[in-house]
């Protein structure tokens, strides 16, 4: 082959029949919120582990009119969120935005916008590891008969063993969460911060595993509970500090460290979140700021 | 400060144009040609088609080329165009009695039908950095037997089938399973395993496959034959209702002959571990048949305790495309994470410090 004829890729570059394959699965996860779907993942042009899963679901849902946000921690402009978002501008020339309001699709790694997601919007995780139970059982036929039988204590047991070791629950991320009653499920490695927002969120929330092969999914409106216990109940980070630049509060927050003497500050982990608030005519104290980084827990202190 | 995470698009396209002024070098030196991979470095052309899963030697050296040698780069660079390849049609299964043999070797007979047959071996050389080879001194042209006109050459473990004393062979017209078409769930049948093996990391397989040697697995394994060379690919076609050849492809096999096992109605017999490689590959289609005989432990009613009889835990672990992807998410960045554990272990550190705020030696809390 001295003269290779050049690939040419379809529209959202996944195939058709591939991509009704994924949406039977999608619908399935629909219809059964927080059970794992699995699916035949496809090898993906993006190493897995950097979104295979959620760059196939939104494949298989896009189309020409969509409006695609892509972030990662929150932000629009972190690598790996300007390059899937840059894959979909490309192979499927759809209007890209960084706007939480404008998008009717945003695929996210590790947060959920500040913004609350409105009816008719998709969100689309990238999960790393779909299994709540992966870390306590690492064997798959194992995992699924404690799903089919509900057999959830096990959970239960590591929060208990935090509050003894640490007097806290020690799970700060992928914070697991109940899905009407019935599934737990991993909400992906979002802080447990952004695990209130999904409940009863009016946005279509779909979770997409590549590497692992799953797909689950929550409805508009779906119950989603975060473990706890009754003297011990769920609560979620608080930042004391504002935001440097927006002046937000109640917002997550990146620490940025700004010296070597201890010198950092704070700004809104959500960039679209701190542009707007800021075009709006918020300003923040700006300085790096010898805050002591009291984030804490309403519960403990 | 903050900006530093701004401008990701320019940071990003600036990194590929460093990494592809690196990848071509010295201007001065001449651009290595898809031609002189494929023919000066076919063994390593020859691992990105097995792992890649796509035998195409041309489109492995390109990609070869294009991760500047990096062979896990080039086999994901195939497994991505790959996957995008549409499916017409499945080919008839080869057949390796019809095999154009290059190489075969026995370790379980001294001579055999067909005879044996070194072939291009790295086995019996002296690894010595040839000096010699610095420039491009000029080769001698190999010694070519006479084909023998009677092609059939006959596996060694079906000379023992003949007799009784391996376990058969057993033909199925059941569809097999893909792998890359379906999502597995376990327990998987052994089609659903090899395949897993054949496109799985050689590394990775080596070292299960050495692990079963030293007692991790054990299941005495004797190589039966292991042979090398070009194979028909023949599809079925429904217009005109017979087999036509599309082309050739080389492939490595190997036949251990493993630890044998009886039951009450039928008197003991060896057991089949199956390798099967794209291209020349020796070292990964011995490894490949050790693991696969390891992964049939349940069949022959024996204890599974060693990681390479684990068929979940080989199968979830062996592919090198998806185990560098995740091992290399790590770098992406995980700030927010990050930010909720750093949040947790001052909070506890906090409060560890207040709870010892009576001893004058405890430190000060933040």
């Amino acid at each position: 082959m001295t003269n290779p004829s050049l690939p040419a890729y379809n529209f959202a570059y996944l195939d058709e029949q591939t991509k009704r394959m994924i949406r039977r699965a999608i619908l399935k996860a629909i219809a059964v919120p927080g059970y794992q779907v699995p699916f035949a993942s496809r090898d993906m042009p993006m190493p897995y582990g950097w979104g295979t899963g959620g760059v196939q679901v939104t494949a298989s849902i896009l189309g020409p009119d969509d409006v695609l946000k892509v972030i990662d921690q929150g932000a629009d402009d972190t690598t790996n969120a300007v390059s899937i978002r840059a894959f979909f501008a490309k192979v499927a020339d759809v209007a890209t935005t960084t706007r939480t309001e404008d998008a009717t699709i945003i695929q996210t790694r590790h947060r959920i916008p500040e913004t609350p997601l409105a009816h008719g919007q998709i969100i689309v995780y990238q999960v790393p590891i779909p299994e709540p139970l992966r870390f306590l059982e690492p064997r798959e036929t194992e995992t699924r008969v404690m799903h089919a039988l509900e057999e959830y204590g096990l959970v239960h047991v590591k929060l208990y063993e935090d509050i003894a070791q640490h007097g806290h629950i020690a799970t700060t991320y992928a914070y697991p969460v109940k899905v009407e009653g019935r599934y737990v499920m991993d909400p992906s490695p979002i802080p447990k911060f952004d695990n209130p927002k999904m409940h009863h969120s009016p946005a279509l929330q779909l979770f997409g595993a590549g590497r692992e092969k799953r797909i689950y999914a929550l409805p508009p409106f779906t119950d989603v509970v975060s473990l706890d216990f009754e003297d011990h109940p769920f609560t979620v980070q608080r930042f004391d500090c504002r935001c440097a630049l927006c002046d937000a509060q109640d917002v997550y927050m990146d620490e940025v460290i700004t010296d070597d003497r201890g010198g950092r500050m704070f700004v809104c982990s959500d960039t679209d979140h701190c542009e707007t608030r800021r075009s709006e005519g918020c300003q923040g104290a700006g300085l790096p700021q010898h805050c002591t980084a009291k984030a804490g827990w309403e519960a403990a202190e | 400060m903050y900006v530093a995470v701004k401008g990701g698009e320019t940071a990003i396209s600036n990194a590929h144009r460093l990494m592809a002024n690196r990848r071509r070098g010295d201007r001065n030196v001449p651009a290595l040609s898809v031609e002189q991979i494929v023919n000066q470095l076919s063994l390593g052309v020859d691992r990105v088609m097995a792992e890649g899963s796509l035998y195409d030697p041309e489109l492995a050296a390109m990609a070869v080329r294009q991760a500047r040698g990096d062979l896990i780069e080039a086999i994901f660079l195939l497994r991505a165009y790959r996957t995008t390849l549409p499916r017409f049609s499945n080919a008839r299964p080869i057949d390796t009695n019809r095999m154009r043999i290059e190489r075969r070797v026995s370790a379980t007979f001294k001579d055999i039908p067909g005879g044996q047959l070194l072939g291009p071996t790295f086995d019996y050389t002296h690894r010595l950095i040839d000096p010699s080879m610095a420039g491009d001194e000029a080769v001698a042209h190999p010694v070519k037997r006479e084909r023998p006109t009677d092609e059939s050459c006959p596996r060694v473990t079906d000379l023992l089938d003949s007799q009784g004393l391996i376990e058969a062979d057993v033909p199925s017209n059941d569809e097999p399973g893909d792998l890359t078409r379906e999502a597995i769930a376990y327990p998987v049948g052994r089609e659903i395993r090899l395949q897993a093996l054949t496109r799985g990391d050689e590394g990775f397989l080596l070292a299960l496959g050495y692990s079963t040697q030293r007692g991790y697995g054990r299941t005495h394994p004797f190589v039966g034959e292991i042979r090398i060379g070009m194979v028909d690919v023949e599809v079925e076609v429904p217009e005109v209702g017979f087999a036509v050849c599309i082309g050739a492809i080389r492939v490595t096999e190997c036949q251990m002959v493993s630890q044998f096992k009886g039951s009450g109605d039928s008197p003991p017999r060896f057991t089949r571990g199956y390798g099967l490689i794209f291209g020349q590959s020796e070292r990964k289609a011995m490894a490949m048949s050790l693991v696969d005989r390891a992964m049939r432990a349940d069949e022959f009613n024996e204890q599974r305790l060693a990681p390479a009889q684990d068929e979940e835990f080989v199968l979830e672990h062996c592919d090198n495309v998806q185990a560098t992807g995740f091992v290399e998410h790590l770098k992406l960045p995980h700030y927010v994470d990050f930010q909720a554990e750093l949040d947790l272990l001052r909070t506890l550190r906090r409060e560890a410090a207040m709870a010892s705020a009576d001893t004058p030696m405890s430190e000060a809390a933040e």
